[in-house]
């Protein structure tokens, strides 16, 4: 009982289903359209068979019915016209004598039950019961009365009550020796014939529909069959997409299907492979990783230490070697800052990098990067200023973030020769926009990707003022990254450079949409009069480089 | 340790618990020079043997070291002793720093670092905050902070609290109405000038919070103000 209850329910949930988007489903189900497919060729085969059948019975019943009421008609008139000539017209009325005959052939009609009888005389006309002369087509009667034989016309009978049958006319004239020829008519009614036909018919439509039925549920039974390992397969291809990696099909027999699901099987067991493979290789890489930044830092440090020891005590010094003091002093930061910048990088690639996030407003972690670097700003003589006009909180890491900031300030500074530095924070519903725009030298607009990648130099001849390490923006785009945000770059020969940081307001949001334009404002407002915004300069997609 | 007879900076003990000879040669010269006394200790093992020894007033602590982790040997420094701890980190990954401040170190700094950073941090740890003449006693919540004599008392009962501790919670209390950035506790407390990891404050917080509170998950005294920092307690907010 619950057994039906359960079929009826998917059932009647697969119905509204179908009912609600029928062309999803259909999309959708194999099975369902293997079974309509096979049931619908199987329905046009069976329906012009049956009608070629119908067609050929009805015509070889109708052309039987033909050829015996013919040989009746002929034994009929035979009897008929003997009967008339071996009376003797004089002694009776040949009105009589024909009534008489005619109803000889009703009777002989009548008992076998197969015609009806219709005789044209000179002054009455005789017709068996019900039958209406109209039964007889004027084809036919022209033909008898105007040549001798027999003629066999098909008619639709009419009676005295309105009702009609299909049938055959037969006619033939009968001569009465002196008195001339009167038409006689025998009216064979196809009824028994037709019946017969309408039983071949509800058989022929019993028949298909069993048939199509039986098509149908073997279409459907053969259907699942197929889908039933191919849904296995699917499923656990889906298992294995999701990372279920111990998922396997069970295998029966030997056939294709078979034969799929062991294939399957064998993908899974090498992917499985791989995948450990490279696990394995990746928390190799980790660990060399953090062996080097332990093996590496702590002799770096004790260097450091005993340079800075030295650096102090360099006003002692000879001239040379308080240079080479000085020297080693300003390298050992630039190592020191090179090792943290690598190490950061690989922490990225090894997946290692975590977020600690809090609610922070950007404006002010904009701003204390910006004091923060105010004396290397103040030694390149370049003014900064922030526009913010109202706070735009944002759940992100905020030691992240500086550092964004301080690889964006810095790198605005080093290029910026020396001109003012604009720095735009905006917040809209769902996002927040950093931008920081230097008037410098610039870089070409394909150059906008390639800013980010690791030791890239927009020119290779130029020294850097600050010794950067040549990874700051890639740096940056990470993080910017591990926020769900983007970093974006514009750049123009000679007209300075723009970068963009989106970070969404919420973290484990994706930014779609920043509230800033990677292209910066005074460029749009010149370039406003002469083009439509939106025009080429806007189209920046090479400096779109998505967080996600 | 009691907070009353935290020695002058100059003079003061620090014991340096790392396995690599060379650094712990190079720390013991430079802070030798900046007039500390110095003590060396190269193993995990022995680490807690040489603390009871020399009775530090500061130890420099390597996170990784043979025979004992660094994180451990905090712990149990913390156990029996307020004595300010700075870790050495060779990684300022979240996971080694959190686990040695939650230990109970009150600072650390990631190598490589440079001499004066060093100096500078161990200096903080070692100071006293200038002391106020006017302000004998504060209230905070339901806890009287004596101020001279550095020690917590609720209901008279005293409260142990590193010196660490003490000045967070002193730095909240000295200025009640006043929200505290996690950047100007860095700089008042930890003497960051600039931007440092605000993990810090957030796990002192935590640690502090679970000794003076009495519902630490629902704090009473020092209270979050979220996107901000932390504020104290109302001094009338008495359950």
């Amino acid at each position: 009982m619950a057994g039906v209850r359960t079929a009826w329910r998917r059932f009647a949930g697969g119905l509204s289903r179908v009912l609600h988007s029928p062309l999803a489903v259909w999309r959708s189900s194999l099975p369902l359209r293997v079974v309509v497919a096979t049931t619908s060729a199987c329905t046009a085969v069976l329906v012009l068979a049956g009608f070629l059948l119908m067609q050929q019975a009805t015509e070889g019943v109708m052309e039987g019915k033909r050829q015996t009421s013919m040989a009746e008609a002929m034994v009929a008139f035979e009897s008929a016209q003997s009967e008339l000539v071996a009376n003797d017209l004089t002694t009776g009325n040949l009105n009589d004598i024909l009534t008489q005959v005619a109803i000889d052939l009703d009777q002989r009609g009548t008992v076998s039950g197969q015609y009806h009888v219709l005789v044209t005389g000179p002054v009455s006309s005789f017709r068996s019961a019900r039958v209406l002369p109209q039964s007889v087509p004027a084809a036919l009667s022209d033909k008898v009365s105007g040549s001798g034989g027999v003629w066999a016309t098909a008619t639709e009978i009419r009676y005295e009550d309105g009702t009609t049958e299909a049938g055959w006319a037969v006619g033939s004239a009968l001569t009465a020796p002196g008195a001339g020829r009167f038409p006689v008519y025998l009216v064979f009614p196809l009824s028994e014939d037709i019946a017969t036909l309408q039983v071949l018919r509800g058989a022929v439509i019993t028949t298909w529909t069993i048939l199509i039925l039986a098509v149908g549920l073997i279409a459907a039974v053969i259907a699942r069959q197929i889908v039933v390992p191919v849904r296995a397969a699917r499923e656990a291809a889906e298992a294995l997409a999701t990372g279920n990696m111990d998922d396997r099909i069970t295998v029966h027999g030997t056939d294709d299907l078979a034969r799929l699901a062991m294939s399957m099987n064998n993908m899974a067991s090498e992917l499985q492979t791989r995948i450990t493979q490279l696990e394995t290789l990746s928390q190799v890489q980790q660990q060399f990783v953090s062996d080097v930044s332990h093996e590496l830092r702590t002799p770096l440090t004790t260097v450091r230490m005993a340079g800075d020891f030295i650096y102090e005590a360099r006003d002692g010094f000879e001239p040379a070697t308080r240079r080479s003091t000085e020297l080693l002093h300003d390298e050992l930061e630039r190592f020191a800052g090179l090792l943290d910048d690598l190490l950061e990088i690989s922490r990225f690639d090894a997946g290692a990098a975590e977020l600690t996030t809090s609610r922070v407003d950007m404006v002010e972690v904009v701003r204390s990067e910006v004091v923060a670097q105010r004396p290397f700003a103040e030694s390149k003589m370049t003014p900064i200023s922030v526009h913010a006009d109202e706070p735009a909180m944002a759940e992100v890491d905020t030691r992240r973030i500086r550092r964004i900031m301080r690889n964006l300030i810095t790198n605005a500074i080093e290029h910026g020769e020396s001109r003012p530095i604009d720095i735009t924070v905006v917040g809209d519903d769902r996002a927040v926009a950093v931008t920081v725009r230097d008037h410098g030298v610039g870089f070409r607009a394909e150059q906008a990707r390639m800013v980010f990648h690791r030791f890239w130099r927009a020119d290779p001849s130029r020294a850097r003022s600050i010794g950067g390490s040549g990874l700051g923006l890639a740096i940056a785009l990470e993080d910017a990254r591990l926020h769900g945000g983007t970093l974006n770059a514009w750049g123009r020969p000679g007209r300075g450079a723009q970068f963009r940081l989106t970070v969404p307001r919420a973290p484990g949001t994706l930014v779609e949409v920043s509230p800033l334009s990677v292209v910066p404002r005074d460029v749009l407002d010149a370039q406003a009069p002469s083009a439509a915004p939106g025009g080429d300069e806007v189209s920046t997609p090479t400096g779109e480089r998505s967080g996600a | 340790m009691a907070h009353g007879d935290r020695p002058a900076v100059t003079g003061a003990t620090i014991l340096v618990v790392d396995d690599d000879a060379a650094l712990a040669e190079m720390l013991q010269l430079v802070l030798q020079q900046e007039g500390f006394e110095t003590s060396w200790c190269g193993r995990g093992d022995t680490a807690l043997e040489s603390f009871r020894r020399v009775r530090p007033d500061l130890v420099l602590l390597d996170v990784m070291l043979p025979g004992k982790d660094g994180v451990e040997i905090c712990g149990e420094i913390r156990a029996e002793s307020d004595v300010p701890v700075v870790m050495l980190t060779a990684k300022s990954d979240t996971t080694d720093v959190v686990a040695g401040l939650e230990a109970g170190a009150d600072d650390y700094i990631a190598k490589p670092f440079k001499a004066k950073e060093l100096v500078a941090r161990v200096r903080t740890r070692l100071r006293r905050l200038p002391p106020d003449a006017e302000e004998e006693t504060l209230t905070i919540g339901d806890l009287t902070i004596s101020v001279d004599g550095h020690s917590v008392r609720r209901d008279g009962t005293e409260i142990q609290l590193t010196p660490l501790e003490f000045d967070l919670l002193l730095a909240l209390a000295r200025k009640p109405r006043q929200v505290f950035s996690r950047e100007v506790l860095l700089e008042q407390v930890w003497g960051y000038r600039h931007a440092a990891d605000t993990r810090l404050v957030n796990v002192h917080v935590q640690r502090l919070r679970s000794k003076i509170e009495k519902d630490p998950e629902h704090p009473q005294i020092v209270l979050t103000v979220r996107g901000v920092g932390y504020k104290a307690g109302d001094p009338a907010d008495r359950h």
